[in-house]
């Protein structure tokens, strides 16, 4: 054991590095940081999110709202799982803590309804983000932060018809979200060829990558592939070198490595529907209605997307995907 | 020891198995001791640590998770007493949730006919396990990871070819949903905190589990079966037709778990319940059940399910980030264990 520490501070310690790093990062970081704006008191707000583990679009959107918590003085809780059941078991435990104000994403909306109501009985202003524009006002939360999918979906259509594309793949990696089948359900309204479903098992990069090979492989004159998910890009890229396909990937979200792959040609464009506006302005809509009785969007969804971005938008947006916030 | 055949060199000396051990003896012996400890030691451990941990409401809470997870993990105990795994138990209960609501909207039919359809379908997959089982000598490992992968197929594939999406149709407004949910999914209001039913459903569960293991001659052959199948063939256990009883035992808790899943929120996904049968064994194992068969207690899987049931919610409780939620599930698993392990290493040395 201290053999292997002395080895590994001895590593660090022998090769420094100018660029890039740990370093960088941390002065990207220092320009984000701050302290309370407001003197209001320290009040509780939960964030319940049906994110399984490690998902990196939900760390953005958690960077957003601990911003804002920061700037609102709010003591912020975050938690998450992607099986239904459980997800309302955390929003329940939050209700038991008698937050000052809960932030729940209703991708499973009918799991969710009786334990909303139940909060909103109990006095706890809610704010619905990411998915469930639909359900949200019909639950009782205050307003809804997300982008509408099916508008999001239909944006796809048409770009990928502005491209010439005639037969296109999307590639669901969360079973059960509705928030997705609205997204593909959108993108094949809008477009003019045809389109096909693929299920993968999001949790589960190589099996991801190896499904996308597989139909590519016995598909060849499938010519765009989309991605609902960032990190999903980068598995139908490796999938389209391995399988010798020509297709375009195209994805939903972004992250360092779509900034990166928009810039080099790797994708074709990338929908964004700016995940850290989701966390930063559901912690902030709820602390102004705390503050002042504030209500966002008069009844309709606010979007936050879609935002089409290609090769042109990448550069600008390069720095902000490498520190994580978009 | 004495063999039992052998005279004793004083007639007065009682036979060792006529001796009467004293009640503290007793328990130390018993299975889920270690766990009770540990549960103890958890529940201290989070009452100092999360303020809200221990108000009335947030034990109701804390209790319908373990509930959730005890239902299951009593029949499972059960099952790896008798030697055996049930990997496919997780998606079962999805399975049986998800034919339950696509029969009775498909047939229009009162929700009660579904619920028994689904309890005899989800039987026969249960039957099916123990037959193949039973039949081929596999290991149960391979024969339920098998029938676990073909049921995650089946319940997305039959869900998107007859509902069209991955989520089944809205069955609240049906005839008979009232009472089924009042069965399976209904809150009762005790001193002002809400218990979900699946408490009691879970008490019975444990229960009944504990009477068949403890009082019945189908509990002495699950001990049998699961110390040595071939000894207790030998002296005329009914190998195959216990281990059969057993994974029905298990199909039918998946049933009640189904059923609740799908009265609750009267919508089931198709890709739920992957996962869970991992947390069915470990709740399994905290409670004292031996992984190797013959040794273990329904109750003591109920203290683990309760273990698993404060940690989970206990650490919401503390508000401690979530990121490291497995690491402190993991840790507070093997410390459950080594406590456990401990313990009855005392309890057979004292002895």
């Amino acid at each position: 054991m201290g053999a292997v520490l002395a080895v590994v501070l001895g590593a660090s310690l022998a090769g420094c590095s100018s660029t890039g790093g740990k370093r960088a990062e941390e002065r990207a970081a220092e320009a984000a940081e701050g302290r309370a704006a407001v003197n209001t008191p320290r009040w509780t707000f939960a964030m319940v999110t049906h994110s399984g583990d490690g998902d990196t679009f939900w760390d953005i959107v958690q960077k957003g709202a601990e911003q804002a918590a920061l700037k609102d003085n709010i003591n912020f809780l975050y938690s998450h799982n992607d099986e239904a059941n459980q997800q309302a078991q955390l929003v329940q435990t939050a209700i038991d803590k008698k937050v000052d104000g809960l932030i729940v994403s209703l991708a499973k909306p009918d799991a969710m309804k009786a334990v909303i109501a139940k909060a909103v009985k109990a006095g706890i202003p809610v704010v619905t983000v990411n998915s469930g524009s639909a359900e949200s006002e019909e639950f009782g939360a205050l307003t809804h932060i997300g982008q509408d999918e099916s508008v999001a979906g239909e944006a796809v259509g048409d770009e990928l018809n502005s491209r010439d594309r005639k037969k296109a793949l999307c590639v669901l990696h969360e079973q059960g979200n509705v928030g997705h089948e609205q997204r593909c359900a959108g993108a094949k309204k809008t477009f003019d060829g045809t389109m096909q479903n693929l299920y993968v098992d999001g949790t589960n990069m190589p099996d991801v990558t190896a499904s996308i090979e597989a139909k590519l492989q016995s598909d060849k004159s499938i010519d765009a592939v989309v991605t609902l998910g960032a990190p999903f890009a980068d598995a139908a890229v490796q999938a389209k070198q391995t399988a010798g396909s020509k297709a375009e990937i195209d994805t939903f979200d972004l992250n360092a490595k779509v900034a990166t792959g928009l810039q080099t040609d790797k994708l074709g464009f990338a929908v964004d529907q700016q995940p850290y506006l989701q966390g930063y302005e559901a912690v902030d809509l709820l602390w102004l209605h705390r503050y002042n009785r504030n209500v966002l969007g008069g009844g309709l969804p606010v979007l936050t997307g879609p935002q089409i971005i290609t090769k042109d938008d990448a550069d600008a947006l390069a720095d902000y995907t490498k520190r994580g916030t978009r | 020891m004495s063999g039992a055949t052998a005279a004793p060199e004083n007639p007065d000396q009682l036979d060792e198995r006529l001796v009467r051990t004293s009640p503290l003896r007793k328990l130390l012996g018993r299975p889920e001791l270690g766990s009770v400890v540990g549960a103890a030691a958890v529940f201290l451990f989070f009452a100092i640590v999360a303020d809200s941990f221990l108000q009335a409401s947030s034990f109701g809470t804390v209790l319908y998770a373990a509930s959730v997870l005890g239902i299951m993990a009593a029949p499972v105990a059960l099952l790896m007493i008798g030697g055996e795994f049930d990997l496919s138990a997780g998606v079962l209960v999805t399975s049986s949730a998800l034919i339950s609501s696509m029969f009775s909207y498909q047939m229009t039919a009162n929700v009660w006919v579904g619920v028994l359809v689904s309890l005899l379908v989800t039987l026969a997959i249960g039957a099916f396990n123990g037959f193949v089982l039973t039949r081929t000598g596999l290991p149960s490992f391979i024969i339920t990871l098998g029938t676990f992968l073909m049921l995650t197929g089946l319940n997305l594939g039959f869900t998107k070819l007859i509902s069209g999406t991955v989520s089944t149709k809205a069955i609240g407004d049906m005839e008979g949903f009232e009472s089924a949910r009042a069965l399976f999914a209904s809150t009762l209001t005790l001193g002002g905190v809400e218990f979900k039913v699946t408490i009691l459903w879970w008490a019975a569960l444990v229960g009944v589990a504990t009477w068949i293991l403890l009082r019945t001659r189908f509990g002495n052959w699950i001990f049998a079966v699961g110390g040595e199948a071939d000894a207790a063939r030998a002296v005329g256990v009914p190998v195959i037709r216990t281990k059969i009883g057993l994974y029905l035992g298990v199909a039918f808790a998946a049933w009640i778990s189904g059923q609740h899943l799908l009265f609750s929120y009267d919508v089931v996904q198709s890709g739920e319940g992957v996962g869970n049968e991992l947390t069915y064994i470990i709740a399994a194992v905290i409670g004292g059940c031996l992984i190797t068969g013959g040794y273990g207690s329904a109750i003591g899987s109920a203290v683990g399910a309760f273990i698993f049931g404060m940690t989970s919610k206990g650490i919401v409780y503390a508000e401690w980030n979530p990121d490291w939620f497995k690491f402190f599930l993991g840790a507070m698993l093997l410390l459950a264990t080594l406590l456990n392990a401990w313990v009855r290493k005392r309890a057979e040395a004292t002895s």
